[in-house]
């Protein structure tokens, strides 16, 4: 009997220290360590994903971790100073800012990519070419009833109306309710909705009456199957292209991503170094993930922004830095880079 | 008498109530089945997915954006430290406890309301011990936990084994006979030499059995570790208990929810580690209660 309680508390014990002691000493290697908190964005996050991916694997030291607590979540964290960097498929809100100014956090604002948004439909819908956004509103806001194309627009032929777009855990939801309902989230429920944009390519492409949303790089990958719809922000029907995007003229559907970075973040030299790989190298992962990157100028732009800041935050302490959104661009930004 | 009544033609409604009898049977046999068919297809689809994928990488790489180089690497890692800060910091406390209850509190209100409590606790949803671990490990606690850490986590789930740790604990110890404790005060044995060398030792396998059991559950855990922000792309090891961390059931989850198909065979894969890894604790467990199972 006496046994028992040694041997089964020793079993105990060695399982436990087992258990504990999984750490594992990284190999030396690189020059760069230390911690990188990012936190945010689900839409900016597979960048962020990416080039955290590619960083660590360039620089096996450092330690990046990526949350997605979505754009508000994290700048809450953000203006808390638990992250470096915060993600954000919108700019800053007044009281956002004021939250950080409050608790100290100076930060800068740095784009990263474009995001742009496809209406599409059955290709063998030949009477839209182009919808207006009180159109798309009238048909996606809560509530809404219509389910003829009758409804949309008059002179539209009598035909089935049938709906696929993005489930409410997508940032293409989000952003899609934001810009043409007028509030985020807000949408009518009785659509196919997935997470898969795959699925939703192959629904528009199974349905003649089919109407859909997602975003553009999807569109782009079954441009033969689908019919990609021009949209009318109220400066006449705009068709989404690469171009269209990044000058903003398609308009509401395309808008830049961000990450944020806080002074405090950028005296850092990993999360400097992260950054720059962001404007440097992350063009092509951009563009892997399904975004449109910035043009190699803006990111040059971007990237003396940030160099500025951070020669500034090792010299003097970080104070006072306001953050600015678009830098002066020019011949003295390319000649930084 | 009777064997004269069994022997005659049985009367219409003896065989109606039979009839009804066994209809009342099969139900019950197709509600078992309505579970375990369930399951077993679950399984099987599991593996089926998954399998394929379970090769020698995916347990040395690091989560990754391309299905193909994507492994379990820091999950693993994570679940194991968790479970196992949990299980330090659960079981001493979860037996004192267990050991006060049972050998030491007076009969009385006191004790009666630490009781309900207790098996109140058993019952809360995990999430709202996710809710209680964000604002007192992960905020309040900071200069101890560091934040979003391992050991931020194994104090959640710490909480959330505990009630059906101690209960587990209580029982083992009840089971002990009485008979023994009065044999060893017989000898002038003092009470903590009672516990100490005669009812915690034969409480012992009951206590481990009862422990890994609570663990078993707690290795599953999703929601209180999302709500204390372990969803994360965590592509390193933690070094010690402040470090990030994101377990397997997190990692299922991140995958289970991307469009590719190649992360849903990832996600299955990652499913039947944890199942194997669930499978295990609970074996261990039934072989304890077996080997160390005793007659009064």
């Amino acid at each position: 009997m006496r046994h028992s309680i040694s041997v089964l508390a020793g079993a105990a014990f060695v399982t436990a220290m087992a258990c504990g002691g999984g750490g594992e000493q990284a190999a030396d290697g690189g020059t760069l360590s230390g911690a990188i908190e990012i936190d945010g964005s689900s839409t900016v996050y597979p960048i962020s994903e990416a080039m955290a991916e590619e960083f660590q694997i360039a620089n096996p030291e450092t330690r990046v971790a990526v949350g997605v607590s979505g754009t508000g979540g994290g700048f809450k964290r953000f203006c808390a100073g638990e992250t470096d960097v915060s993600n954000a498929s919108r700019p800053i809100k007044d009281e956002e800012a004021a939250e950080c100014r409050a608790n100290g956090v100076e930060f800068t604002e740095v784009r990263v990519a474009w995001d742009g948004l496809s209406v599409v439909t059955n290709p063998a819908n030949d009477f839209v070419q182009c919808l207006t956004t009180e159109e798309l509103k009238r048909v996606w806001e809560p509530g809404s009833t219509v389910d003829n194309w009758s409804q949309v627009r008059s002179g539209f032929p009598d035909k089935p109306l049938t709906l696929y777009g993005p489930g409410t855990d997508s940032g293409t939801f989000d952003y899609f309710t934001e810009a043409i309902v007028g509030e985020e989230d807000a949408s009518r429920p009785d659509y196919t909705a997935s997470e898969d944009d795959n699925v939703l390519v192959q629904g528009v492409q199974g349905d003649p009456g089919a109407l859909g949303y997602f975003g553009f790089a999807y569109y782009e990958e079954n441009a033969d199957r689908l019919k990609l719809l021009g949209v009318d922000g109220g400066t006449g029907c705009i068709q989404p292209s690469v171009e269209a995007i990044e000058s903003q003229t398609y308009a509401p559907l395309s808008r830049p991503l961000y990450i944020y970075v806080s002074d405090r973040g950028l005296a850092k030299p990993q999360v400097e170094a992260f950054v720059e790989f962001h404007l440097q190298e992350g063009a092509d992962l951009v563009r892997s993930v399904g975004y449109i990157p910035l043009q190699p100028e803006q990111y040059a732009e971007e990237l003396a922004k940030v160099r500025q800041l951070a020669s500034g935050a090792a010299e003097t302490a970080p104070a006072g830095e306001a953050p600015v959104d678009e830098a002066p661009a020019g011949e003295d930004t390319t000649a930084v880079q | 008498m009777s064997v004269e009544r069994h022997s005659l033609e049985a009367p219409p409604e003896l065989v109606a109530r039979r009839r009804r009898g066994k209809v009342f049977q099969y139900l019950c046999l197709s509600a078992t089945l309505v579970g375990v068919v369930t399951l077993v297809v679950l399984l099987a689809d599991v593996l089926i997915d998954g399998v394929a994928w379970l090769t020698p990488t995916f347990f040395t790489e690091f989560p990754s954006r391309i299905p193909a180089r994507a492994g379990i690497k820091s999950a693993l890692y994570g679940t194991v430290w968790l479970m196992g800060l949990c299980a330090l910091i659960s079981f001493p406390l979860g037996v004192a406890a267990a050991v006060w209850l049972e050998e030491y509190a007076k009969k009385g209100w006191l004790q009666t309301v630490i009781q309900t409590n207790i098996a109140n606790l058993a019952g809360v949803p995990s999430i709202v011990y996710g809710i209680l671990g964000l604002a007192v490990f992960v905020r309040w606690m900071v200069p101890f936990t560091g934040g979003r850490s391992v050991i931020s986590g194994a104090l959640t789930i710490s909480l959330l084994v505990l009630p059906i740790l101690i209960i587990a604990s209580q029982e083992a110890i009840r089971a002990v006979p009485g008979s023994i404790r009065e044999a060893s005060y017989g000898l002038g044995a003092t009470k903590w030499q009672t516990v100490r060398h005669h009812v915690l030792p034969n409480a012992m396998p009951g206590i481990l059995t009862g422990t890994i059991l609570a663990l078993s559950r707690a290795i599953g855990e999703t929601a209180p570790l999302i709500m204390i922000g372990a969803l994360t792309f965590i592509a390193f090891v933690p070094d010690g208990p402040r470090d990030q961390f994101t377990v397997l059931s997190i990692q299922i989850y991140n995958w289970a929810s991307r469009p590719q198909p190649e992360f849903q065979h990832l996600a299955a894969a990652a499913i039947i580690v944890l199942l194997m890894l669930l499978l295990s604790m609970n074996a261990l467990a039934i072989w304890l209660r077996n080997r160390h199972h005793r007659e009064w």
